[in-house]
């Protein structure tokens, strides 16, 4: 990744133009050529630095629910367990930690009841029932973008 | 929400193909004007049902690898004064309020991001500095099993 790569990298995560030729307003701001701003966000997204490029919705305001989910998992079964855990599409984000719950979830459900539904799920296909709801009551921070 | 805007999100879901009219594949997709994909798209972020539009990055700039839940027991009374202060941390990428449960007396998370566990030993500290709140564990992430872009389920009703 050079130089460009990372201007281009830190216009695109926050500022990704919505318009009919994206890639020509982006070329633009750093005075290339259309097609290069394209081959080298294609090249980013060959080599895993760039998973999509698409919107963030802000689940609330589309009306789904969202929640982090604390597991107690013996640490023998923590990979099985969490195989099946990111099976689940509802499932966005999910990490061992070293805790007594060891096993970390994100939800993000159409309603709450899908959460509820979700939840026993999985409860039932890991036989884990020590599993905790934990949804957020304020947000006080959420940045998305990392500088490159 | 319309048909319309339901048809343009499930056509958005994994991302834009990379191509040089994202928009035209992804309005074609959706079933709708490529104009109105547009509008629709720029009248959500404008009112921020979309957070963010862009490029969504994998790993963490080069180096910063290491990552941390911070979880702290603050005081009800005090939630309000540590979140803006654990938000301004420069390491702090996520803060939220939690429900306490039995056995698990922390109700503030931090995500902490450093390059190192010393690094966010650091930052914590630093905020333990700042607020006076002593009552705090790192949990370290030993594993990443599954970090996606959500899958909007629309309920086709």
């Amino acid at each position: 990744m050079d130089d460009l790569d990372r201007r281009l990298l830190n216009i695109a995560q926050a500022d990704f133009p919505i318009a009919a030729r994206p890639y020509r307003l982006l070329s633009e701001r750093l005075g290339i050529s259309e097609g290069e701003a394209l081959e080298r966000i294609r090249a980013l997204a060959e080599s895993g630095i760039i998973r999509e490029i698409g919107p963030s919705f802000d689940a609330r305001r589309l009306g789904h629910a969202s929640t982090l989910a604390a597991a107690k998992v013996p640490p023998e079964r923590l990979e099985g367990v969490a195989n099946i855990v990111s099976g689940f599409p509802q499932v966005t984000h999910n990490y061992g930690r070293d805790h007594e719950y060891n096993l970390w979830f994100t939800l993000v459900c159409r309603d709450a009841g899908e959460i509820e539904r979700t939840l026993e799920e999985i409860k039932a296909r890991t036989g884990i029932s020590d599993i905790h709801e934990l949804p957020a009551e304020r947000v006080f921070k959420l940045r998305v973008d990392f500088r490159f | 929400m319309t048909e319309t805007q339901i048809e343009i999100i499930k056509a958005l879901q994994g991302g834009l193909p990379l191509s040089d009219e994202p928009f035209l594949e992804a309005a074609q997709k959706a079933g709708v004007p490529q104009d109105e994909l547009l509008a629709q798209l720029r009248a959500w972020k404008d009112d921020g049902t979309i957070r963010r539009f862009g490029a969504m990055v994998r790993h963490h700039p080069a180096g910063y690898s290491v990552n941390a839940m911070g979880v702290w027991n603050v005081p009800d009374d005090r939630v309000e004064e540590f979140g803006r202060t654990a938000a301004a941390s420069g390491a702090v990428s996520h803060c939220y309020q939690r429900p306490r449960f039995a056995g698990f007396r922390h109700n503030l998370y931090t995500m902490i991001h450093g390059k190192s566990r010393e690094d966010c030993e650091e930052a914590a500290r630093q905020i333990s500095e700042q607020t006076g709140i002593a009552d705090y564990e790192l949990l370290y992430t030993t594993r990443e099993f599954k970090k996606a872009s959500p899958v909007y389920l629309i309920s086709e009703a």
